[in-house]
């Protein structure tokens, strides 16, 4: 579905009183990755990594330095048309809505935009209505939504037309836990269901984390990584957490291949790296156990990792 | 090229429909417009208070001149006037939107509003020229009305034109876009007198450079069965739906150009 | 002293929020500059046939134009209408909560922003259009008593503008009111021609009126059309028209306030 090979986007800098002084800077350097049909992946990175570069190459706005890269086939720079009846795109900080008409005219005139036929319309904007609860505020002017209402109606345009691919950027910022869950559902059925392959930009490791097997990390332009969560994890994971609760509290446990990070009362918090199922035994030969739980270490800290490693 | 226009319908219908919706103050609107450029039309009315004649015409003959100009450009400024606005969409970042749909930019740009208060210059153009033809004799056969019928259109493409090329300057600067309204504005107030007044040099400029003279003062000639004071080519008097074509595919070609370097070198 | 400088406070954040976008600015003195040149031509042509009008020979009539250039943005003579949207979308219930009077802010930004206007969109229009046609030069007096006018021009014009904003306390769609108000200080402020080139009724009528005030009068002080007693007269005449529209716009701002209060934003 989309084949990046060497994709480079430079920028001249005019910088200076009267923009004199130049300085090339290369924000996306030479970034190779394939993504096939069906895949829900993130793309992830500090801001000013080159991310929404990448996007904006990938869907045809901006025009690459060199490099190869075809989305579905075809050439986004070149094809730019084409491409966008098989796109969608959802900027969660820009509206694409129109924003004085009600929200199910702006979802007309994008039927219109896209020339989806009039069944296949119908239906698929049923089947938003009712997943996404649309209909209390179908007949609202979207600068009278609610942020949630709007992302909800945003996420509908993006995809009214029923493309093979969506590039998502920050879907889910600004809203409340339940409305999170919910677009994550919708997005996670939508590629389950439909085979939608998605492209999902996103600082919310919520959403890395409950919806991509697979995950990009670009920084200062360069793709840093790129292979699935699990992976990723055993990669920077280091450390695990073993969380053992004693019969009675007892003094830090001195077990080979682990150290107590925190004691409290009966309950103690072991780091370590390797098998489990092993320093299980090795506790359990010291004290009696009552319970235990391993606890994987968050996206987050694997990502700060990442960002940190040269 | 029917399914374009037809999308264009439906793009500004919903603009058109809530401009209507408070017909009180729609009326206001248009009052106001039609009030407002008729001061333009004031000034000449005064002028002539003092002169019998301007450069080689009479108030007459310019009013011709005003009317027909006003109508071009009241049409122009219909369909296209909000490109003033472009400058916002850029630096809100949302022509990236437009690029993302399957459809061309200017089009939708263009398609994106119409605001039918500017009707109202072409209202007090209308009254105008009814005036100006009153005090003219004007010998008409079938060559004069096609004349008059075309230099309309005519004229309103070459504002056009010049309009959106004019817009085209947002994709390097968000600020400069003023600049644009001294050709648009500018060229409108222009032509609402006889070329022959101006200095030559910006005489050249407006016949070869921005053909604004082809808007109303070649075509007046024409119309009005009058010797240019001038004494430039007859042919030229025929030239106006020609250079409107031309000027539109310039247009188009200098858009395309810039939306091209747009796409290069960012936002 | 501390109400001077609060205004000078506010005077300045008047300047600098024009200061701000040159790019605009000199595409503004571009635009102005074009202007120029066509009203320039236009007026030159009415000479063809008499050396006179009104009391204005050619020279007089192209030096108005490049000083009317000059003055537009000074004098913002095209329509103002910030006031009316700060009342439209109810900030004005907190400038009003605020110790500073709406009026006195607005007087003393505006007193900031004309010398930047003037400054940058003004005088280099002019610079072109001296150095392409024939100007006037004032006598040192009138040189002395141009700053003098174009200041009393700024609060006149101000006044003005301040009085038909405040049609938003009352009206829903001021817009009306607005455009209304814009046609005639523009027709009759000699923005559009010379009061000079108007029929006697006309100038008589307009001259009794304050919008002469914002843009006729110093372009005439510049001129040298009042001498004598005449100078300090003209300049006196301006003083009153900005009193008196200063004037009727405090009460307009009482009775909005007094409107608010009652029956809420």
């Amino acid at each position: 579905m989309i084949e990046v090979d060497g994709l480079t986007k430079r920028f001249v800098v005019r910088e200076g009183r009267f923009r004199r002084s130049r300085r090339t800077v290369d924000a996306v350097a030479g970034i190779s990755f394939h993504v096939e049909r069906g895949e829900l992946l993130g793309y992830l990175g500090p801001n000013g990594a080159g991310k929404s570069t990448t996007v904006k190459m990938l869907t045809g706005i901006l025009v690459p330095t060199s490099g190869h890269v075809r989305v579905a086939g075809l050439e986004p720079s070149r094809q730019r048309i084409q491409l966008a009846r098989r796109i969608g795109a959802m900027f969660g900080q820009r509206v694409q809505l129109w924003w004085d008409l009600p929200l199910l005219d702006s979802f007309e005139l994008l039927r219109h935009i896209y020339r989806v036929p009039a069944d296949r319309y119908r239906a698929s904007l049923a089947r938003f209505r009712e997943v996404l609860e649309l209909d209390p505020f179908l007949g609202t002017p979207v600068r009278q939504l609610s942020l949630g209402q709007r992302i909800r109606g945003e996420l509908t345009a993006a995809m009214l037309h029923e493309p093979e691919l969506l590039f998502l950027d920050e879907p889910t910022i600004g809203l409340d836990v339940v409305a999170k869950q919910r677009v994550r559902e919708f997005l996670a059925d939508a590629n389950r269901e439909r085979g939608v392959t998605v492209l999902l930009t996103t600082h919310d490791l919520g959403d890395i984390e409950r919806l991509c097997s697979r995950l990009l990390v670009i920084d200062h332009g360069r793709l840093i990584w790129d292979g699935g969560i699990d992976d990723l994890r055993a990669r920077y994971g280091g450390e695990r957490t073993l969380i053992v609760d004693l019969e009675e509290p007892a003094p830090p446990l001195d077990v080979d291949g682990a150290r107590v990070e925190r004691v409290d009362g009966p309950r103690q918090w072991l780091r370590f790296r390797g098998s489990a199922a092993e320093l299980t035994a090795r506790v359990a030969a010291r004290a009696r156990l009552v319970d235990l739980q391993v606890a994987e270490p968050d996206i987050e800290e694997i990502v700060r990792r990442i960002y940190s490693t040269p | 090229m029917a399914d374009a226009l037809l999308l264009y319908r439906r793009l500004i219908a919903a603009q058109v429909r809530s401009q209507l919706q408070y017909r009180a103050s729609f009326a206001l609107d248009i009052a106001g417009t039609t009030l407002i450029t008729f001061v333009d039309f004031l000034a000449i009315v005064v002028i002539f208070h003092n002169v019998p004649s301007l450069g080689a015409w009479t108030v007459h003959e310019v009013a011709f001149l005003y009317a027909t100009s006003c109508i071009a450009f009241a049409f122009t400024d219909l369909v296209i006037g909000h490109l003033d606005e472009f400058p916002q969409l850029i630096r809100h970042g949302s022509f990236d939107v437009l690029l993302v749909r399957p459809r061309g930019t200017l089009f939708q740009v263009i398609a994106s509003d119409l605001a039918l208060r500017r009707l109202g210059k072409a209202l007090q153009g209308a009254v105008v020229l009814v005036y100006a033809l009153g005090g003219l004799d004007v010998s008409w056969d079938a060559g004069r009305i096609a004349m008059v019928a075309l230099m309309i259109p005519s004229g309103a493409i070459v504002y056009g034109s010049v309009w959106v090329a004019g817009a085209c300057i947002a994709f390097w600067t968000t600020e400069g876009g003023e600049v644009t309204n001294a050709f648009t504005y500018g060229g409108n107030f222009l032509t609402q007198y006889p070329i022959d007044i101006y200095g030559r040099w910006v005489r050249r400029l407006l016949a070869y450079v921005v053909p604004m003279a082809f808007v109303a003062y070649f075509p007046a000639l024409y119309v009005l069965d009058k010797p240019d004071p001038l004494g430039l080519p007859r042919a030229l008097q025929f030239l106006s739906p020609l250079v409107a074509v031309v000027a539109a595919v310039l247009a188009g070609v200098v858009w395309r150009a810039a939306v091209r370097r747009y796409r290069s070198a960012g936002g | 002293m501390a109400r001077v400088r609060l205004n000078w406070e506010i005077a300045k954040r008047g300047y600098r929020r024009y200061a701000a976008y040159p790019a605009a600015t000199w595409a503004g003195a571009f635009t102005n500059t074009v202007f120029g040149f066509m009203q320039a031509y236009i007026l030159l042509a009415v000479y063809d046939h008499r050396t006179d009008v009104g009391g204005y020979d050619a020279v007089d009539a192209v030096t108005y134009v490049w000083l009317a250039q000059a003055l537009i943005m000074t004098v913002y003579a095209f329509g103002w209408r910030e006031f009316a949207l700060r009342i439209k979308d109810g900030s004005i219930a907190v400038d009003l909560a605020r110790p500073l009077d709406p009026q006195r802010y607005w007087l003393a930004y505006d007193l900031g922003r004309a010398p930047y206007h003037f400054l940058y969109r003004g005088v280099p229009p002019f610079i072109v259009g001296a150095l392409v046609f024939d100007l006037r030069t004032p006598s040192p007096l009138d040189f002395a008593a141009f700053p003098v006018s174009i200041a009393l021009a700024v609060v006149v014009s101000l006044g003005f503008r301040f009085l038909y904003n405040s049609a938003a306390f009352w009206l829903v769609d001021y817009r009306g009111v607005v455009t209304l108000s814009i046609v005639v200080s523009l027709f009759f402020s000699g923005m559009v021609l010379p009061l000079a080139f108007f029929p006697e009724w006309l100038r008589t009528l307009a001259h009794a009126l304050p919008f002469a005030s914002m843009l006729q009068v110093p372009i005439d002080v510049y001129l040298g059309k009042h001498d004598g007693l005449e100078l300090p007269g003209v300049l006196a005449l301006q003083a009153v028209w900005a009193v008196a529209l200063l004037g009727l716009g405090r009460l307009a701002l009482n009775a909005g306030r007094r409107k608010l209060v009652i029956q809420g934003g």
